[in-house]
């Protein structure tokens, strides 16, 4: 098979996994805030999340009938061949998954409001490039609900209000986000480099595993501190009160100008989809967050 | 908290009965409508022009799903629902044209809603925003599909269900809305977070 056929392929097998199957750690997130919730109407919402999570499963359907934006990472070994078709190959997969697993069409012309009806249109799929070392491909989908994309907010704060200004920022983001988002979220922050990096990486950081921490400690800190902030709102599961508002705080950083300090919040509903996998050289995949037969 | 199982077409009487924080389960005709279809309601009610199905008594999903057509019949695939604030400009005069007695949605609805509920005799039943299998395995049926030019997810999609839900009533119809309680409490917390936390406000 011609390489582009295989990420063709290994694109669609990621975008139908994703859409059905929820991450490991985020499955085991949502049983944690279930048992430890206190609220009545934020444990019935819990329960109803899990409950469909298992039939999403059992019947081989989407988890939420928004499969969202469809979003690709790649990162491409400079040694990779034909990395000028996997573009194309990322269309096709798109296209293929929409009739087939299938996918809800979310792709709309701007201007005259016409749905493309296949979920690809002008820069999208969008995909994000990243040259590493070696010969193999890593492609990564997040199809990314419009609720939670919705609240996602960046800003440029006060150089000298620091880290203060930043926890601020971010709790603001919550209350005002409330229900909309979909609770229990997870939060990708983003701080430094300019407006637009600070989101482009709070975004990538919704990525990381919840059950992988922060390889820095400082930082691993910050994000429990926030966490723990968050969740004093009250807003809990779908906006009905409760204790769990956040499931996981990630921050992700790029060093600033000294006059600015960019921020911001990408937020993700509790259908916190993405799967990774990697095509080598030799053209062996490997699936790096799910099992494909 | 009490667990209520109605079947359309609800009566007001029945829905009078309901408080916030009440679980219902709805069974009988559905329908689907976003803001496309609101307004179409809308527009045909201003114009005495009857709509393709009577909505009285019955349940309003705000979802736009997935369907799936297998020869002549279509199918639900996904169908959880969408965020119910957007139509808060039209379900005040909804409610009232069409005496449609359950809405559903995600998020919750605003004062104009609330008011609508309290006198025309209606609820707001939340149900698990993203749960669209839970929802899709309750819908039996596709009864018919009106305004398909609208696409797919802004189509009036007419709908049988069994025991939909859970759903929590977050409006009911004496005033209450749950939404706005938390947010209350929420606010109350922000200040607790703030001074715990050291931010200015």
């Amino acid at each position: 098979m011609e390489t582009v056929n295989i990420v063709e392929n290994v694109a669609f097998n990621l975008l139908k996994q994703a859409v059905i199957y929820l991450p490991e750690d985020v499955k085991q997130a949502l049983q944690k805030a279930y048992a430890e919730e206190t609220s009545e109407a934020g444990k019935t919402q819990l329960k109803a999340i899990l409950d469909n999570v298992e039939l999403a499963e059992k019947y081989q359907a989407p988890i939420c009938q928004d499969t969202g934006t469809i979003i690709f990472y790649v990162k491409a070994g400079a040694e990779a061949k034909n990395l000028d078709k996997i573009e194309e190959a990322l269309i096709k997969a798109t296209r293929r998954a929409t009739v087939e697993v299938p996918l809800r069409p979310n792709s709309v012309n701007p201007f005259t409001q016409k749905n493309s009806g296949d979920n690809t249109g002008r820069l999208i799929p969008y995909v994000n490039w990243e040259i590493v070392l070696g010969d193999s491909i890593e492609l990564t989908v997040m199809p990314k609900g419009g609720g939670s994309e919705n609240v996602c907010i960046s800003g440029m704060l006060v150089p000298g209000e620091g880290i203060k200004g930043l926890k601020k920022f971010v709790v603001d983001a919550v209350l005002k986000a409330g229900a909309k988002p979909c609770p229990p979220n997870i939060l990708g922050v983003g701080i430094g480099g300019g407006s637009d990096i600070a989101m482009k990486i709070a975004k990538k950081a919704l990525l990381r595993p919840l059950n992988v921490p922060n390889s820095d400690p400082e930082i691993a800190r910050l994000e429990k501190e926030i966490l723990e902030a968050v969740n004093m709102t009250g807003i809990g599961p779908m906006g009905l009160g409760g204790k769990t508002t956040v499931l996981g705080v990630n921050i992700n950083y790029a060093y600033r100008h000294p006059a600015s300090y960019p921020a911001a919040v990408a937020f993700n509903c509790w259908a916190a989809r993405r799967a990774t996998a990697r095509i080598g050289a030799d053209r062996k995949v490997e699936y790096l967050t799910h099992k494909v037969e | 908290m009490a667990v209520y199982k109605l079947k359309t077409p609800i009566s007001e009487e029945e829905i009078r009965k309901l408080n916030v924080n009440d679980v219902l389960y709805v069974s009988g005709t559905m329908v689907t409508a976003r803001d496309q279809a609101h307004r179409r309601a809308l527009e045909y009610f201003k114009q005495e022009k009857p709509l393709p199905i009577n909505l009285e008594g019955l349940a309003v999903f705000h979802c736009g799903p997935i369907m799936k057509k297998e020869g002549e019949k279509w199918f639900v695939v996904a169908a959880g629902p969408t965020t119910s604030t957007r139509m808060d400009i039209f379900e005040d005069e909804f409610i009232k044209s069409f005496k449609v007695r359950v809405i559903i949605g995600k998020g919750g609805m605003g004062n104009r809603t609330t008011e609508a509920m309290a006198k025309y005799g209606a609820v707001y039943g939340a149900f698990t925003g993203g749960a669209a299998i839970l929802a899709a395995k309750a819908i039996k049926s596709v009864k018919s599909v009106e305004w398909l030019d609208l696409g797919m997810p802004e189509a009036m999609w007419i709908l049988e269900v069994e025991e939909f839900g859970p759903l929590t009533v977050a409006i009911d119809s004496h005033g209450n809305n749950l939404f706005e309680d938390v947010k209350r409490k929420v606010e109350e917390n922000r200040q607790k977070i703030y001074q715990k936390f050291g931010l200015s406000p």
